[in-house]
């Protein structure tokens, strides 16, 4: 018997996981799939975790207009599922005069597109701002709407209230096919088999060329894997709290000195089209690269504090713009293409990709509204996605309540970021389980300090075999062939 | 179980430095000694150094690891320090008040009235390095994988490359190696050994595991697990040499390149870190810039003997020791002044013994009730009266006074604590 569905999304990354969140409100059966063992493994996984503000984007875009309805979509959503979200600003930062004219230009995006609280800040301001600044800033365009976020966090949580509204997640699930019935697509063939369903809604990010072209739609599309590569600094001893942009070039925005939520100093992303698309190696010329395009906005950076570096891919599309009269080639898709029926194409959604996901999201509800779809409301709809105790950001006070209640959470796993061993249990059997040491390493933030995982790692090798009631042999990083470990070492003869 | 709330001297770790502070602490004369320990047993990284070496310098033997640590902690027990095991370190603040959770213990607040750091190091990670590449299963430091094989008693990889000539590298080259695993090369970016000879001769020589000095990793293969790394020399610059770049396939890369002295907790006590060495300043007793807190070991700077690590940890356990009773002797040399039978509250809250050849000392206190007959004011031990005082009336509003003379100071000197009472007549 083939599991029948009303829709199918194929990707779990932010866009992915926001759409099925969104389609669980309404009355219909959604699954959700995506090849990797985890959710949120690809471009979603690596990134710059910014809520934009919007004036980045060329005006009368759909990449414009998907962001600026995305940005203050955030605040609810945050509040609804409970993740970390703070609208801290950012500055696009001006270094000599020559930069100047570029704000202007900015300016005008803003304006265009319709961004609230954009300014143009002096030199000698944005230093009083920020001490760090390189002293040859000129200027710099300040949003105060930009935000910071934990994408994984954001993800995670979306996914986990889809899940808690009934829709069903599968994992280790890789599209290979359509099933069709002449123009109708009803159903998808995976290595995990047959599903029948209504609709399928491509957002399978890098490889949404891939899905589009099974259906015949858009063969001239191409994802373009523009890999970006990161560095992280030791909270404890660099302290850069501002979101520094420089001026974008036409590589995209550029080198960004930014923070994280978890009050991490990052520098990243340079951006370099390459051919592979599993390819997220970090590349001595990449790193080079960054730390150049970095230091012209703080000088006073030194690999000495660099406790992580990473690397992503961002799936640049090829997509005309259907706005008449605007040039431009690297434009969102969003559509229910014409040529075969039961179709939610997306393509090209990289940055802001991330900012413009709930906008996606109401958007690809509304096309579905336009071929006819009813939305009716679940009476018993759940919006509010519980938090989960997080031992790190809480008072003394408050952790030994928590300890007093929970003994599990008093044993600390990682000693760098404070994880505790009931935290960790508790994703293990969350609704969306976390199995393997990255999927808990996401959720919690574990072995991402100064010392990497060096202590927690046999630690949590440890807590997962148990919990899952397996070896730790066959406990992995990532997904089947990623097993930390080989066998058991020799007997000791007594 | 926790049994105090004040400790005389608190050791946090109980590696070589933290085991020796503890003995030394107790043989000091400090009654009270707990030692704080993250993992479930005493010995810190020791239990995991299976290996021969420790205890040459100390004892004239050759001992593993774990045979090393067990003379300390028979010694610490024989002696009564106290411990607590699985337990890990929050925070320490400047007020020597520490904050430590476990399970088994929950969450407790600790005072100390000395403090020994003995967090020891940590190692440096692929990142500190930037090794650009993959990040798949298998890149482990070389201290991870020891604990994986000798304590989980799980082999972390089959073909080994070890990047750096650190002993816990060479030691893991050898134990690998008695396990079946295949070491196929130790590279070294220096033109020079980063440990010691003997375990160079011992662990790589004695097994024909090749060393190449001026060689590192540039890029790290495999998506899931790690399938290659790409290795080059280097010129005096750390330069690549071109041409020089080969392929091992392996399935593990070791980490062995060196060791910081791993001080969060020290910072957050207001701990002064030497940026060159890492750890705290400390003077020749041990102690910080903060006082009543000292490190020693690892935690200061690294050390090639554990050894060593023990003898520096003696002279911090000594002088956390002598600290604390000091501490001590100037605590019960106050005398508690308690506010007893209708009274609000006493000032001063305390007499210092050392004090009382001075003049006449003034209580001054304020009643709960008012009193409107006469009452007296009493000063009193617990059992016998020390002096006394008639007043009209006694009124909250109207601040009430009695001075202890010479005369009294006799029976206050003998006394635990003073209480101070205002009844009726």
């Amino acid at each position: 018997m083939q599991e029948k569905y009303d829709y199918i999304v194929i990707g779990a990354g932010v866009v992915g996981c926001i759409i099925a969140r969104t389609l669980s409100r309404y009355e219909g059966k959604v699954l959700l799939i995506d090849k990797e063992a985890d959710i949120c493994m690809g471009t979603t996984a690596a990134n710059t975790a910014i809520v934009h503000a919007g004036y980045d984007p060329l005006p009368n875009t759909l990449k414009a207009r998907m962001n600026v309805e995305g940005n203050p979509l955030w605040d609810t959503l945050a509040g609804e599922l409970n993740f970390p979200f703070e609208r801290r600003g950012d500055f696009v930062v001006a270094v000599g005069e020559d930069e100047l004219p570029a704000l202007e230009t900015l300016m005008g995006y803003a304006k265009k597109n319709g961004v609230p609280g954009c300014q143009i800040l002096s030199g000698p301001e944005v230093r009083r701002r920020e001490k760090n600044i390189t002293p040859d800033v000129s200027g710099a365009l300040w949003a105060s709407t930009g935000g910071i976020c934990d994408p994984f966090a954001v993800t995670v949580a979306a996914a986990e209230n889809a899940v808690m509204n009934g829709v069903v997640l599968k994992l280790n699930t890789e599209f290979q096919d359509f099933i069709m019935e002449g123009d109708r697509i009803i159903g998808i063939k995976t290595n995990q088999g047959d599903f029948i369903s209504r609709w399928v809604i491509n957002s399978a990010g890098l490889f949404s060329d891939f899905v589009m072209h099974q259906a015949g739609v858009r063969p001239e599309f191409k994802i373009s894997p523009r890999k970006g590569e990161y560095f992280v600094f030791d909270r404890a001893d660099v302290q850069i709290d501002n979101v520094l942009f420089p001026v974008p070039s036409d590589k995209g925005k550029g080198v960004l000195v930014t923070t994280t939520l978890h009050g991490n100093t990052i520098l990243g992303p340079n951006a370099n089209i390459i051919d592979d698309k599993e390819d997220t190696s970090t590349t001595e010329a990449g790193m080079n690269e960054i730390w150049a395009e970095a230091n012209k906005l703080v000088p006073s950076l030194t690999k000495k504090y660099v406790i992580a570096t990473f690397a992503g891919l961002r799936p640049m599309g090829n997509g005309p713009c259907k706005t008449p009269g605007v040039d431009y080639n690297q434009d969102y898709i969003i559509e229910i293409p014409e040529e075969v029926k039961g179709f939610v194409n997306l393509g090209g959604i990289e940055s802001p990709g991330l900012t413009s996901a709930p906008a996606i999201a109401q958007e690809v509800v509304d096309l579905l509204k336009d071929a006819g779809e009813e939305f009716k409301v679940k009476k018993d709809y759940e919006p509010i996605r519980p938090a989960r105790p997080r031992f790190r950001e809480m008072s003394q006070k408050d952790r030994k309540l928590l300890v007093d209640m929970d003994p599990r959470y008093g044993r600390v796993i990682c000693r760098c970021e404070n994880v505790t061993e009931g935290e960790i249990i508790a994703e293990i059997h969350a609704p969306i389980p976390a199995i393997t040491y990255d999927a808990i390493k996401r959720r919690t933030w574990l072995g991402t300090g100064r010392c990497q995982g060096g202590f927690d790692t046999p630690r949590v090798v440890d807590i997962l075999a148990r919990e899952l009631g397996v070896s730790p042999l066959e406990i992995t990083k990532r997904g089947k062939g990623s097993e930390f470990l080989t066998r058991p070492t020799k007997k000791v003869e007594k | 179980m926790i049994k105090k709330k004040i400790y005389d001297v608190v050791i946090i770790g109980s590696g070589p430095g933290g085991l020796a502070a503890a003995v030394a602490a107790k043989k000091e004369g400090a009654e009270d000694v707990l030692v704080i320990e993250r993992d479930t047993e005493l010995g810190g990284i020791l239990l995991q150094c299976i290996h021969n070496g420790f205890g040459l310098e100390i004892f004239n033997e050759d001992l593993p690891g774990p045979s090393y640590a067990q003379r300390y902690i028979d010694e610490a027990h024989e002696l009564g320090v106290e411990s607590m095991l699985d337990t890990i370190v929050l925070e320490v603040t400047p007020g020597r008040k520490l904050f430590a959770s476990s399970t088994k213990h929950g969450f407790v607040e600790i005072d100390a009235r000395a403090i020994v750091l003995a967090m020891g190091c940590r190692e440096r990670t692929r990142a500190m390095i930037q090794i650009p590449g993959m990040r798949p299963a298998g890149v482990y430091t070389a201290g991870t994988a020891q604990r994986f094989t000798n304590i989980e008693g799980k082999m972390p990889g089959e073909r080994v490359v070890i990047l750096g000539s650190g002993d816990i590298g060479l030691i893991m080259a050898r134990r690998l190696t008695f396990e079946g695993a295949k070491v196929e090369r130790v590279l070294e970016i220096l033109p020079y050994l980063s440990g010691l000879t003997r375990n160079y001769v011992q662990c790589l020589q004695d097994f024909d595991i090749p060393l190449q000095f001026e060689h590192t990793v540039k890029f790290i293969h495999g998506k899931d697990r790690v399938e290659a790394v790409e290795i080059a020399q280097v010129d005096k610059n750390w330069n690549y040499v071109k041409g020089s770049e080969e392929t091992i396939p392996c399935d593990t890369l070791l980490l062995s390149v060196g060791l910081i002295p791993e001080n969060e907790l020290s910072r957050q006590a207001g701990v002064r870190i030497d940026p060159i060495t890492g750890g705290p300043y400390v003077d020749e007793s041990r102690e910080t810039n903060v006082p009543g807190i000292f490190a020693a070991g690892n935690v200061v700077h690294v050390y090639d003997l554990a050894d060593w690590v023990t003898l520096a940890g003696y002279d911090a356990g000594k002088s956390a020791a002598k600290f604390a009773m000091a501490l001590k002797a100037k605590e019960s040399a106050h005398i508690p002044v308690k506010a007893g039978n209708n009274v609000h509250h006493v000032v001063p809250h305390t007499i210092n013994k050392q004090n009382l050849t001075n003049d006449e000392i003034e209580l001054q206190l304020r009643v709960v009730r008012p009193i409107e007959e006469r009452v007296m004011i009493e000063v009193h031990d617990g059992e016998n009266r020390i002096a006394r005082k008639a007043a009209r009336y006694a009124r909250p509003g109207e601040m009430l006074t009695l001075v202890l003379k010479e005369r009294h100071f006799a029976d206050v000197e003998k006394a635990d604590s003073l209480t101070v009472d205002v009844n009726p007549r």
